[in-house]
Parts: C-alpha cells; sequence; structure tokens
C-alpha cells in the first residue's frame, strides 16, 4: 500500500512538517488507526533502530523520527477505543535515586514507546519505595532503571532488594542500564538484564514481553 | 589554559583492574605518560570501587606523586575518600566537586578549608538539579561564588563546571555551556574554570572533530581549564592554537614549543 509505506518513510526520514497531513491523508482514504500504527509507525521505528544499531543514523536523526511518529500518534490514539489499543507491554522506568542524569533514560524510553511499548516514566533521582510503590501500583512486565553515576549505581541493588521483601520481585523483570552499569553488576545484584542503549532495551523488552 | 589528564579514572579500561590488584607501575605510567604530553595536574578517580575508595585513592594520590612533580585532581564526591587521599598530597590539590546542593557543599567545604585547596564547582543545587538553561547556571554559579568567598576560599581557588551535556539530545546544549561560562566570567573576571568536553558529542560521529572545535569555542568564552586526555594531540593541538590567537600565549611561546616538539598536527 502506497499510503502506508508514504507515512512509514515520513517517520523514518523525521518528516516531522508533513507527517500530520499524511496521517489525515491515510484516515481519508479508510485506513484504520491501529492499521498505522502497527502497519507504519511500528515498523518505522524498527527500521530506525536498526539503521542506529548499525551506525547509518545518529541520536539527533532517530529523535526526529521519534517525534515524527508522536505527532501521528497524536491524531491516531483518540480516534481509538481505550481497551483496542493493543500494547507489545507495560515498562515502569526512571533514573535511581541521586542521580539527576536523564538524556539516555529518555532515549530508551522514547524507544520503547516507539516499539509500541507502554512506558510509565517516573524521572530522575526516583527512590526505591517509589519504584516498589509503582510496580504494586500499575504491575508492568518491565522494570528499568538508569544511573549515570559509580556513586549512584548501588542504589539499583537496593531498589531489587526492596522488590524482594515486597514480595513482588517475581511479578517483574527488571533491567538496568546507563553508562556507569556493567553487565556483571546487573548479575551481582540479581537483575534479569542489562542493555548498552535504546535499541538494545527494545530487542531485550521484546524477548522478555513474548516468553 | 590548565590541562588536567583524565586518563586515571577506574570507569577507563584496565584502571580498575590496576587499581584492585595495586598495580603502581600501571598507575606511574599513566601518570609520567600525560605529564610528558602536557598534563598540569593528574586526576585521580577510583569511583567504581566504591567499597575500598577510602583507602585506594590516597594509594592513588601517592603513586603518582612517586611518579611525576605534579599536584592531583582528585575526584570523588566522597567526603571520607577525599580526606584520606588529602592528608598524603603534596602541594595544592585541585578537589573536584563541590556543588550548590547543601548536603554536598557542608561535607566538602572544610576540606577545601583544612587543606587549602583549588575546588571544580558544578552550577547545580537543591532545587534546579542540573538547570536546562544558562541563566539558572549563571546564577547558580554567582551564588556558589559568593558563598565560597565569604566562606574564605579565595576566588583564583575556585573553578567553576558549567556542565557540558550533549548537543544530539537538546541543540542548544553548547551555546548554554558558552553562555554559562561568558556570564560567569563578566562577572567574576578573576575565577577559573575546568570542565570535561566529552559529553557534548554523545551520539554524534566524528565525535574528535566536535570536542575540539567545542574546546576553542568555549576558550573564546573563557574557559581556562580541561579535563581531556593530554595525549589526544588533535585536541591539545587545538588548545594551543587557540590560546596563540587569544593573545593568552605572549609571542606564541608555548605554540612554538609545541610545534618544535612535532605535536601540533
Amino acid at each position: 500500500m502506497a499510503l502506508l509505506s508514504e507515512l512509514k518513510e515520513m517517520v523514518i526520514y523525521g518528516n516531522m512538517a508533513g507527517i500530520e497531513e499524511k496521517t489525515k491523508e491515510c484516515l481519508k482514504q479508510g485506513l484504520q488507526p491501529s492499521q498505522l500504527i502497527s502497519e507504519a509507525l511500528i515498523p518505522a521505528m524498527d527500521t530506525v533502530g536498526e539503521k542506529y544499531k548499525n551506525g547509518e543514523i545518529f541520536v539527533p536523526e532517530m529523535l526526529v523520527a521519534a517525534k515524527s511518529m508522536q505527532l501521528s500518534m497524536g491524531i491516531l490514539k483518540p480516534l481509538i477505543a481505550a481497551g483496542d489499543l493493543k500494547t507489545a507491554g507495560t515498562v515502569l522506568i526512571g533514573t535511581v535515586q541521586g542521580d539527576l542524569h536523564d538524556i539516555g533514560k529518555n532515549l530508551v524510553a522514547m524507544m520503547l514507546e516507539g516499539a509500541g511499548f507502554q512506558v510509565v516514566d517516573l524521572g530522575t533521582d526516583v527512590a526505591p519505595e517509589v519504584f516498589v510503590d509503582k510496580v504494586r501500583e500499575i504491575n508492568p512486565d518491565i522494570l528499568g532503571m538508569s544511573a549515570l553515576l559509580t556513586t549512584t549505581v548501588p542504589q539499583m541493588g537496593v531498589v531489587v532488594e526492596a522488590l524482594k521483601k515486597a514480595g513482588l520481585r517475581e511479578n517483574v523483570k527488571v533491567v538496568v542500564g546507563g553508562a556507569a552499569v556493567t553487565p556483571e553488576y546487573a548479575i551481582q545484584i540479581g537483575a534479569d538484564g542489562y542493555c548498552p542503549d535504546a535499541t538494545g532495551a527494545v530487542d531485550w523488552a521484546r524477548q522478555v514481553v513474548q516468553k | 589554559m590548565l590541562i588536567v589528564g583524565e586518563k586515571i579514572n577506574s570507569s577507563l579500561k584496565g584502571v580498575t583492574e590496576a587499581v584492585k590488584s595495586r598495580d603502581a607501575e600501571f598507575v606511574r605510567n599513566l601518570a609520567i605518560m600525560q605529564t610528558e604530553a602536557g598534563a598540569d595536574y593528574i586526576d585521580v578517580n577510583c569511583g567504581t570501587l566504591i567499597d575500598e575508595e577510602v583507602e585506594a585513592l590516597p594509594w592513588l594520590v601517592k603513586t603518582v606523586q612517586e611518579a611525576v612533580d605534579r599536584p592531583c585532581c582528585i575526584d570523588s564526591p566522597n567526603p571520607a575518600a577525599l580526606s584520606a587521599a588529602l592528608r598524603v598530597h603534596k602541594g595544592k590539590a585541585l578537589i573536584n566537586s563541590i556543588t550548590a546542593e547543601k548536603e554536598r557543599y557542608d561535607a566538602i567545604l572544610p576540606l577545601v578549608r583544612e587543606y587549602g585547596a583549588g575546588i571544580v564547582a558544578l552550577v547545580m543545587d537543591d532545587e534546579h538539579g542540573m538547570p536546562k538553561d544558562a541563566g539558572t547556571r549563571i546564577e547558580i554559579g554567582w551564588r556558589l561564588i559568593e558563598r565560597l568567598l565569604k566562606d574564605g576560599v579565595p576566588i583564583g581557588d575556585i573553578y567553576i563546571d558549567p556542565l557540558v551535556q550533549p548537543i544530539s539530545t537538546n541543540g542548544n546544549m553548547g551555546v548554554i555551556v558558552l553562555e554559562t561560562i561568558k556570564g560567569i566570567k563578566d562577572a567574576y573576571p578573576d575565577v577559573h574554570f575546568m570542565c570535561g568536553l566529552s559529553n557534548v558529542s554523545f551520539g554524534l560521529p566524528k565525535r574528535a572533530l566536535l570536542n575540539s572545535t567545542f574546546i576553542a569555542l568555549c576558550m573564546m568564552a573563557g574557559l581556562d581549564g580541561a579535563i581531556i586526555n593530554p595525549g589526544n594531540r588533535r585536541m591539545m593541538s587545538v588548545i594551543r592554537a587557540a590560546e596563540a590567537l587569544l593573545n593568552k600565549d605572549k609571542y606564541t611561546v608555548n605554540y612554538l614549543k609545541a610545534y618544535r616538539s612535532g605535536v601540533l598536527e
């Protein structure tokens, strides 16, 4: 379908100026909102992730692609009944206590949304009890934590322990990332995974949710 | 331009292992290499070894100063580790770092005073965290300087860090740093500056090009210190050239010296 592939291209190349127009055109031609999402927007972000991983495109290009997708979603979402919006899964995400870095965490959240996940972002400097309470409240498939500082990394272990204590550890997959985090540390604290970047996080999240 | 050599940092490859096993030769070599390449200070950071930082940090200081005649930039937010390292340090150390966050300020200030050290001050506070605009950063910088002066730290011992962040996720981040440096320098001409630069190019290709161009722009705004790898010849060449062009290098003595020693490229 020509229109679908045009819409897809507009996401991949980050055509923020034209994408809303194109989305409306698709709808006028009788295409279903859910179809636009599953057959154009999400595949487009998959391509973007792939290109980023291969070093063909860079962070700013990934950013405008995601923003383009968000513009299109802004039109489509209100047209879909709440229950009908299929999500790939729910991810709770945040930067640990004492750490104010959000750039990597935001990129991860953005790419997960692009892949069709529902993302709940707790922001930065998130206390362990806030992570635990939110896990209890929304029962996400995945909890993702970020830390950029060597001094705040140990907070990730604190959160895992707090989840255990609250009896919630088995309900959620825990994944960690950020410049100061290593795969060895993830194993050491008993996290389920470590991801080095935003596209790695999407691959990991899909695998985990499929299981 | 004050060059702080960044290579003795346990988040860099091989350094954690060397510090853990107290491999003095490894550390000495890094210190000598950086000093020969033009480092004025040697940064020491073992933050990844959080359980033994209090023992490891002074060991690093001693090991470095046995090998080279340079002061250290002692890099840790942990007052106990800083204190242990300052105790064995010879000469005037640089502490990295303090902020306007209350807890951090109160913990670090006594060490600055006790040892008469230079202090790197990040433009962060409790209310704003890492501010997203230059105006707030400048204001926090001014407040930090006033507070430090009142607490007896001489202006020439203060090194403001304007917080370099990536332009790939916010296109204005380079400009914000330039404006912050300029805004603080205009009000306090005798204050110094110190920052790492490589964050600016995160997420983009040919990072060395962006990093070295950015340092020239920052020097124009008033930057007079940087935490870099002095073995990076391109970066050092740009610094020497910018110093000459900005008349920070009388009769271009250092530029010509660098030329004759074959390091310019």
